[in-house]
């Protein structure tokens, strides 16, 4: 059979339409499908707020850009990737330009860079503090160009469809009208972004479920360096609404009860009134979040009746250059907090922002699985290794959303057909999902056991880890996983039943969630994100490696290892705040381009 | 205080249904809940059927905008103590087909995005080896308001011509026409015009101004009509007289 498309995006935020508009440029006779759970311009990539990393400016390189990007994920970033992402980015933040993505300007009409954590140089492009949105919408907008884009908007994906050894499209749920297709192609590509939902307190929309990651696992794909959870530093309490970085980057303070600037007592540099590079409020996201754990056990955190929170005080900025860089991050304090920036503290506590690890794939977006792709955050090539740096997400999408787009795009035009296993394939699974999640009979409730989840994992895998404590969350998960099976769904409407969608996005999560935590357990290290106090320091000798887990054929996770590559930057101790003045790529081989020219 | 407020919900199922009805529940009302809190906790602790869009929670994806208390408003930007003592009212937008309880179908307002090119149109691309189009601040400031549409439908529940004539092409469409029309990167105007200077396009708007008043990023749609009322204007009286691009 010939199938319905040449290639089907999974997901419709920044990676995916990326991709989309990457394939339709490539070769214009392929027939594209954007499946999107949403309308794409309520993906997540909305959200993002402080901005894209991309070396321009003068006195910045490539490989200062590297090297702040690997030393920042503690030496597991794959150092071919991160190289050929440096060099790409620039040129894909600059055709983002070209469709008319709204960058924050110099007064000469050049587009404008600012600081960002754990960055040497100043190397952000931004959008004020709407990056993410702009970029979202551009690419949103400038696809519907493309008439080779198909889209299929409010189709939730249930299953890949995988036979002979490829993958060869998705089943999925027309949410309106609950019908359940098969949506055959040549490949597919995932790119359903991060799963914060996993934790319960996350700056992550409640669409990040961990769809594309849960799809790829269950279809026997390669998960890899799943225990590296980024925690932001800068959440505001209740909503886990996020504070951009931005707002340090601009100048602003964390402090903790007493007013004191406690990052000066965790290796991160001295004060200064105005933001220093590479120190204090701008070390990078891990060491902030466990600086802030510090300070909670010291005591010199604050109470409030949504947990200890610390304060960023920005009021020393003034109101001008508030509303000029940041006017989102007022609008939200206003609305959402019922404070001024301005005037006001901000309360804030560390919150689950990001998904290091994530669908194996090289630096084409392949993954282990032929036919199969990924881009984005679902995806992990790796780049962010055991922490991603704050900006280096954007540029991420793009470069890897539009490799994996002209990747993908090469291979359907081999043109394979559909094999016949793929239509009992599709039977199956519209049995499951039509006669076992209508109108199911049970005793548990979706929401009580998504709770409960989610509080396993903060307990179990949150900014400190300990074997016991790991080991007593998987057994929970075991335990969750039993009653899973006695979930209640109440709805019987085929039309748009979010209860049914509820249920399949919680089994998601719980794969994900056990893959988190089986390759937490097996990381007797600390590095980056994954900070386990029963082994405190980094161990180059047995775990400079990625993590790779697969699922067994009875649910449960394998864990296996592989080589991180290393090109010129052996691993080295992560500095910041002077020190980090004298660190650089420098003692390596190879030579600094001035970047502007490789645009 | 009360710490209770009742949330009078419509529900709505094609196939069993020929009219709305609502549903009364009583929720917990703390002062940082928003109404879509509300809708959560139903749908979490009383009744998983209650169906509803929503995500990021923070105002900027555009999902959850709903009717509360004949307004529209995106209830996930809406506080439940504004409303004390309640009772609060909570029905889909206004002026589009209701799939199901508050979940609207928004099929129209994609394709007339569509239609106005809201994209870059240039005759000519310059390669990206030639570096970025320049923009000044000032050249920014010229659009950026209009680029703020998050697409959450509104002003599409909020405008009177839209309810009497859905053929109008609305707010929000015209809003990000005018996004790249004022955009010095642009050189489309011309090729939108054929759609926006006609009946259907700007001239179906008397001016009530609703769509601004109810914009939750400040986008202001409204002012974007009249501005291109006297661009429209202009070009049919050289279209009258000339031919195009003359």
């Amino acid at each position: 059979m010939i199938p319905t498309h040449d290639v089907v995006l999974v997901g419709g935020g920044g990676a995916g339409l990326r991709a989309a508009i990457a394939i339709a440029e490539f070769n214009p006779r392929l027939d594209i499908a954007v499946v999107s759970k949403v309308y794409p311009m309520r993906s997540h990539t909305v959200s993002a707020e402080g901005g894209a990393a991309g070396a321009i400016a003068p006195d910045d390189s490539l490989d200062e850009h590297s090297y702040d990007t690997i030393a920042g994920g503690d030496w597991l970033c794959d150092q071919d990737a991160v190289e050929m992402f440096v060099e790409e980015a620039p040129r894909e933040l600059l055709r983002l330009e070209h469709w008319g993505c709204p960058w924050s300007r110099e007064p000469d009409g050049r587009v404008a860079v600012r600081a960002f954590g754990g960055m040497k140089n100043m190397r952000t492009w931004f959008a004020a503090d709407k990056t993410g949105f702009h970029m979202l919408h551009t690419l949103f907008q400038t696809s519907l160009k493309y008439t080779t884009v198909k889209r299929y908007d409010e189709w939730f994906v249930t299953k890949l469809l995988v036979d002979e050894g490829r993958v060869q499209g998705v089943v999925a749920i027309d949410l309106a009208s609950g019908r359940i297709e098969a949506i055959t192609a040549r490949a597919v590509i995932l790119c359903t972004g991060g799963c914060g939902k996993v934790f319960p307190f996350t700056t992550n929309a409640a669409i990040n479920t961990g769809d594309g990651m849960a799809l790829a696992y269950r279809a026997g794909a390669a998960l890899k360096d799943m225990e590296f959870v980024q925690y932001h530093p800068t959440g505001l309490p209740f909503t886990g609404i996020l504070i951009t970085e931005a707002a340090r980057a601009e100048g602003g303070y964390l402090i903790n009860k007493d007013g004191y600037r406690y990052l000066q007592d965790y290796n991160l540099g001295k004060p200064h009134k105005e933001p220093v590079l590479k120190s204090m409020e701008l070390g990078p996201r891990d060491r902030l979040s466990q600086a802030f754990m510090k300070e909670l056990e010291k005591g010199r955190t604050t109470e409030t009746p949504y947990g200890p929170v610390v304060h960023l005080d920005l009021r020393h900025l003034g109101a001008k250059k508030i509303d000029a860089k940041i006017p989102f991050v007022r609008e939200l304090c206003m609305k959402y907090q019922g404070l001024d920036p301005v005037k006001d503290l901000i309360p804030v506590r560390p919150v689950v922002h990001y998904m290091m690890g994530g669908v194996h794939t090289d630096i084409d977006g392949a993954t282990t699985l032929p036919g199969l792709y990924a881009a984005g955050e679902t995806a992990c090539v790796s780049i962010n290794g055991a922490n991603r740096l704050g900006s280096n997400s954007l540029p991420e999408l793009l470069v890897f959303g539009a490799r994996a787009g002209r990747a993908a795009a090469e291979y359907a035009s081999r043109l394979y057909e559909v094999t016949p296993g793929i239509v009992v394939q599709t039977d199956d699974e519209r049995r499951r999902v039509e006669r076992d999640l209508l109108n199911r009979r049970g005793h548990e409730r979706i929401a009580d056991l998504r709770t409960e989840m989610q509080a396993t994992m903060e307990e179990s895998a949150g900014i400190y880890r300990t074997r016991a404590a790991l080991e007593k969350g998987v057994e929970r998960l075991t335990q969750l996983r039993t009653r899973l099976a006695d979930v209640a769904i109440e709805d019987d409407s085929r039309t748009f039943n979010t209860e049914r969608v509820s249920a399949l996005e919680l089994a998601f999560m719980v794969d994900i969630a056990d893959a988190i935590l089986a390759s937490a357990v097996t990381r007797e290290e600390s590095r980056g994100a994954h900070q386990r106090t029963d082994f405190p320091a980094r161990d180059d000798v047995r775990f400079l490696s990625h993590t790779v887990v697969y699922r067994n054929p009875d649910g449960t996770p394998r864990v296996d290892y592989m080589p991180v590559t290393i090109t010129r930057w052996p691993p080295a101790e992560r500095v910041y705040g002077e020190a980090a003045a004298h660190a650089g790529p420098h003692h390596a081989a190879g030579s600094s381009l001035p970047a502007r020219e490789t645009v | 205080m009360r710490d209770h407020i009742t949330l009078q919900v419509a529900r709505y199922l094609p196939e069993k249904q020929s009219e709305p009805t609502f549903d009364e529940h009583e929720v917990p009302c703390p002062k940082d809940w928003v109404v879509l809190d509300g809708l959560n906790y139903i749908k979490d602790r009383i009744d998983g059927t209650l169906s509803y869009r929503w995500s990021c929670r923070m105002g900027i994806c555009g999902s959850c905008g709903m009717t509360v208390n004949g307004e529209p408003k995106l209830t996930c930007a809406t506080f439940l103590a504004d409303y004390a003592p309640g009772p609060l009212r909570i029905e889909p937008l206004r002026n589009f087909p209701i799939i199901r309880d508050l979940i609207v179908d928004i099929g129209d307002f994609m394709r007339k995005l569509v239609a106005v090119k809201p994209f870059i149109v240039r005759r000519y691309e310059k390669p990206l080896s030639d570096g970025e189009y320049l923009q000044t601040p000032d050249e920014l400031d010229e659009y950026k308001q209009f680029s703020m549409c998050i697409n959450c439908m509104l002003c599409y529940a909020a405008c009177p011509i839209y309810g009497l004539d859905p053929k109008f092409i609305g707010p929000a469409a015209i809003a990000l026409a005018q996004r790249y029309n004022l955009d010095n990167r642009d050189e489309g105007a011309a090729e939108r015009m054929d759609v926006l200077n006609e009946h259907a396009g700007i001239w179906g708007c008397t001016f009530v101004g609703e769509c601004t008043k109810v914009c939750p990023k400040n986008v202001d749609p409204a002012g974007a009509i009249q501005r291109y009322k006297l661009t429209g204007a202009v070009e049919s009286m050289k279209a009258f007289f000339m031919p195009r691009g003359a």
